[in-house]
């Protein structure tokens, strides 16, 4: 018989099955052959779901049994610049609810962009004994009663993080609902949250959880209690610090410093709200421990900022804001060789005047001084594809480069010329690019580049660019590992999108706003292609009652196995066989 | 409801943008109710612009043409990736081929002049697609009723790559060559100083949290280096009944009008019925002064959350106060809302 001559036994299957923990493999192990496909099935305990529309929590039940941990995202990405209307989706309350009674033994849920209300965060609380994990990235809907019952539930939870999550902060009270006898707490983030917490039950418990390895306070935690929190926990490997100011007292600042000296394990450093710079020194004597540095709240100025960063040796990640300006980069290249992230953010995007000294140029000397470089977001006003160009060149192993010129459509500085060539430049030298936002003013020349040398590009961020249709021809037809697609403002249209329908199917979603494409387009799309779900987001009412060649406001296109989705508000109509039924 | 703004646009289409382009800031609505005029024209293949540096007007273009470009732009012809089916190919890649020769031809920058009103007649004729953008970047910079609107719109499309200098110069040009009357590129200027931009909805690309903390910042930081207020202001707005909440930036506005007429607009389409449960909105658009009366015949009224909590009615306080009091907007039935006129009043007598 086939199987005992070609087949281990399942158990050693399993076994070897076990050490396989990336997706992508398990999703390849589980298309060998039928048995394989149900062992895996059988034995997998992690699952990421990129879109939760794409399945459903019944299809996910049914085919992977015995999970414990559960990764989901909702919305699309620009929901983070409120381009997506509220109400819209993302609901988490059908899945929480399902996986309450599928996977009692479930121990983690990550969430990202989706809407969780406190009866979810109840449910949670109740139903999982050995929860251990939850981590809610901006998600919003709930308040600090559901975080009340977590903490007061949850006897195994280790992680609890809220980072950027919308929190409506109703008291501070929810952190004493922590029992004095739990103690495995290892990584809290609440730098999201609004109010106070309470400040003697936090650092109670910080005290007495020895694992305790990360610490992410709000803004309303005063510098004055740091200190004391910090001795709680001298193992802490990352802080994140409330507001850094205080009346600038000798005996504060000796407190300070002697207490981050105490923390040997500290690698990370976030926070940093409202700085004092007088305060800075007292975490000097950490600085050449440090991996991670997010500044990128710190309103200081470059003198402080680069004293600060010419100690950190060891800096992996560096987050700041534009105050660091062309110098202060200039400095990080030369200190930071083992940097391998920078964003540099904008201190006052909205203005009309660039209000520090920092140009493409810090840049181009971060490129140059820091072999290891490879992730890039920066915000700036002027670029050049000469500095691109450069840049490229320099350092070839960049996987993701996000730029953000702030003004749409600025061209090249220097030439008046559109920056097609530099960002083709980025393209071609970094083979390894995964991850690309353009920006400045762009010809569909640079879609051509990208479409050419794009070839691992996984997602795409496209505003205020191209000429026509033949620019998003060329990245659906070129970008062989494209993802996620995301564009605003562009002039594309039906042509390539219809003529590239297929791609589609191989991509997770697409995103169009403030294009060209029209309603019957959209129509056809939805009609012809029944494993996508087209949407149409159109507040000003029914796409129907306007002309079918009337461009749509926003279109999000998305594959899925679980057909058009039930709770749709009333901004939103999918395009699907019987939409024609559905509208008219 | 604001006067529609008219984009007198050098193409003629004189009611390109017409009431949309007073949209609240959230709003893109601008954008598709200029498709109602002005896209249905447009030049898929961009074959005009070769001579659209001349042509005044992308819309000159025979119908027979636009009927077959509207056929071609909904035949779904499915293939992979790549892949052009011989009839196809020549719509794709002449349109590569005519491109590339005409890029000396095409003028794709703006021509460094300080006449903004020049390079961005450059920009949106060369291709009818393109005209929807500038259309819809000035229709929001329109909506943005601060003084600062008309400066925005020149600058924010257009004289991006200008030196710093010509940049300063161009917003003192603009406010001298403003009147009251609509000009193709810019509102209506009010009192107020070009001290920030006007914001297209979610650009630059910085999330909510990030926005909202660095305006606190500056807020605390305000009373000992002068800097401007912060630049943001997001409160929510919610609708007894309405499908979704929505954000507005309150630094947007300058006066109660405008706020409410941007409301009026972001809630219009749920109050005609239109969004209502799947399957069953309303097909016709109630006319214009059908939805005022519906919302000026005391149906509705606008309320607000104060710092205390208590719900107040808008309009009885300074703007500046509200703005800094404000939370959170809701508009009620004016049943509803009965209760509250009182409390507003004490409030105001106590505040002052």
């Amino acid at each position: 018989m086939k199987k005992a001559a070609y087949s281990f036994p399942e158990e050693v299957l399993e076994h070897v099955f076990s050490f396989i923990i990336s997706d992508k493999d398990r999703s390849s192990i589980s298309l060998v052959c039928k048995s394989w496909y149900e062992i895996e099935r059988w034995c997998r305990r992690k699952v990421f779901v990129g879109n939760c529309y794409a399945v459903s929590p019944p299809i996910l039940i049914k085919r992977f049994p015995e999970l414990r941990s559960v990764t989901l995202k909702g919305k699309p990405h620009f929901a983070d610049f409120n381009l997506v209307p509220e109400g819209w989706g993302g609901f988490a309350c059908p899945w929480i609810r399902a996986m309450a009674g599928a996977y009692p033994w479930l121990e983690e849920i990550r969430l990202k962009r989706m809407v969780v209300s406190d009866e979810s965060l109840e449910i949670i609380a109740k139903s999982f004994r050995n929860f251990k994990v939850l981590v809610l990235s901006s998600c919003e809907g709930f308040t600090t009663e559901g975080l009340a019952a977590i903490a007061a539930n949850c006897r195994n939870l280790r992680e609890l993080d809220l980072r950027e999550s919308e929190v409506e902060d109703l008291s501070g009270r929810w952190l004493s609902d922590f029992p004095d006898s739990y103690t495995s707490l290892e990584s809290l983030n609440i730098s999201c949250l609004g109010n106070e917490v309470n400040l003697l039950a936090l650092e109670r418990l910080v005290s007495r959880c020895p694992n305790l390895k990360t610490l992410r306070l709000n803004r309303a935690v005063p510098l004055d209690r740091l200190p004391n929190l910090l001795r709680g926990a001298p193992q802490l490997a990352e802080l994140g610090t409330g507001a850094y100011t205080s009346e600038m007292r000798p005996d504060v600042f000796s407190n300070l410093a002697e207490a981050f000296a105490g923390c040997k394990q500290l690698k990370t450093l976030s926070g940093f709200w409202d700085v004092l710079p007088s305060y800075l020194p007292a975490v000097y004597p950490i600085c050449s421990q440090l991996i991670s540095l997010n500044l990128s709240y710190a309103t200081v100025q470059s003198p402080e900022l680069i004293k600060l960063v010419s100690l950190c040796e060891k800096l992996q990640k560096l987050w700041v804001l534009d105050y660091i300006e062309d110098d202060g980069l200039e400095v990080l290249a030369a200190s930071c060789k083992d940097l391998r992230e920078l964003r540099v953010f904008p201190s006052d995007p909205f203005g009309l005047e660039p209000n520090v000294a920092l140009t493409e140029q810090g840049l181009v000397s971060v490129s140059e001084g820091c072999p290891k470089l490879q992730s890039v977001l920066y915000f700036c006003r002027q670029m050049s594809n000469a500095a691109l160009n450069t840049i490229a060149r320099n350092r070839p192993n960049l996987t993701r480069f996000r730029l953000c010129i702030i003004e749409p459509r600025s061209p090249d500085y220097l030439t008046l010329q559109p920056l097609d060539d530099g960002f083709g430049a980025i393209v071609e030298h970094c083979k390894d690019l995964r991850r690309l936002s353009l920006s400045g003013l762009l010809t569909d020349r640079v879609f051509e580049y990208i479409g050419t040398y794009g070839k691992k590009l996984e997602m795409l961020s496209v505003a205020f660019a191209g000429d026509s249709d033949l620019g998003l021809h060329h990245v659906l037809s070129g970008c062989d590992n494209l993802r996620k697609l995301e564009i605003r403002d562009c002039p594309f249209g039906d042509k390539a999108l219809l003529a590239n329908a297929a791609k589609l199917e191989t991509m997770r979603s697409l995103w169009m706003s403030s294009c060209s494409v029209s309603f019957g387009a959209c129509k056809v799309l939805g009609q012809k292609m029944p494993r996508l779900n087209v949407e149409v987001m159109d507040e000003s009412g029914p796409p129907d009652s306007r002309p079918e060649s009337s461009p749509v406001e926003k279109l999000y296109v998305y594959r899925t196995v679980a057909g058009p989705r039930l709770d749709m508000p009333g901004f939103v109509w999918t395009m699907d066989d019987d939409s024609a039924l559905r509208i008219s | 409801m604001a006067p529609p703004l008219l984009v007198t646009r050098e193409e003629g289409l004189s009611n390109a943008s017409t009431v949309a382009s007073a949209s609240s800031p959230q709003s893109l609505d601008c954008f598709s109710q200029n498709g109602g005029v002005s896209l249905k024209e447009r030049n898929y293949l961009g074959l005009s612009d070769c001579s659209s540096v001349d042509s005044s007007a992308a819309p000159g273009m025979s119908d027979e043409k636009k009927d077959n470009l509207n056929l071609k732009a909904t035949e779904l012809r499915l293939g992979l990736p790549g892949s052009q089916s011989p009839e196809r190919g020549p719509d794709i890649f002449s349109l590569s081929s005519t491109k590339l020769d005409e890029k000396p031809l095409f003028p794709l920058l703006p021509l460094p002049t300080k006449d903004g009103i020049c390079s961005s007649t450059q920009k949106t004729v060369v291709s009818g697609n393109k005209r929807g953008f500038a259309d819809a970047m000035d229709g929001f910079s329109e909506g943005k009723f601060t003084g600062t609107a008309a400066i925005n719109v020149m600058l924010s499309p257009r004289p991006a790559g200008l030196q710093p200098t010509a940049k300063k110069e161009i917003p003192s040009k603009v406010l001298q060559g403003q009147t009251g009357a609509v000009s193709g590129t810019g509102g209506a200027v009010s009192g107020s100083s070009p001290a920030s931009k006007a914001q297209v909805v979610g650009w630059p690309p910085i999330r909510s949290f990030r926005k909202n903390s660095l305006a606190t910042t500056s807020k605390n930081n305000d009373e000992v280096d002068g800097k401007p207020s912060p630049a943001v202001l997001f409160v929510k707005v919610s609708m007894d009944g309405a499908p979704y909440l929505r954000k507005v930036d309150l630094r947007n506005y300058t006066t109660y009008q405008e706020l409410s007429s941007a409301l009026e607009k972001m809630f219009s389409c749920f109050i005609l019925g239109q969004c209502g449960s799947h399957g069953a909105p309303g097909r016709e658009m109630m006319s214009e002064s059908k939805l005022k009366d519906l919302l000026h015949g005391s149906e509705y009224v606008l309320t607000y959350e104060d710092k205390d909590g208590d719900w107040m009615l808008v309009g009885d306080v300074p703007w500046e106060m509200f703005i800094d009091t404000c939370k959170r907007l809701k508009i009620m039935k004016g049943s509803d809302a009965i209760g509250l006129a009182p409390r507003a009043v004490e409030k105001s007598r106590s505040r002052s």
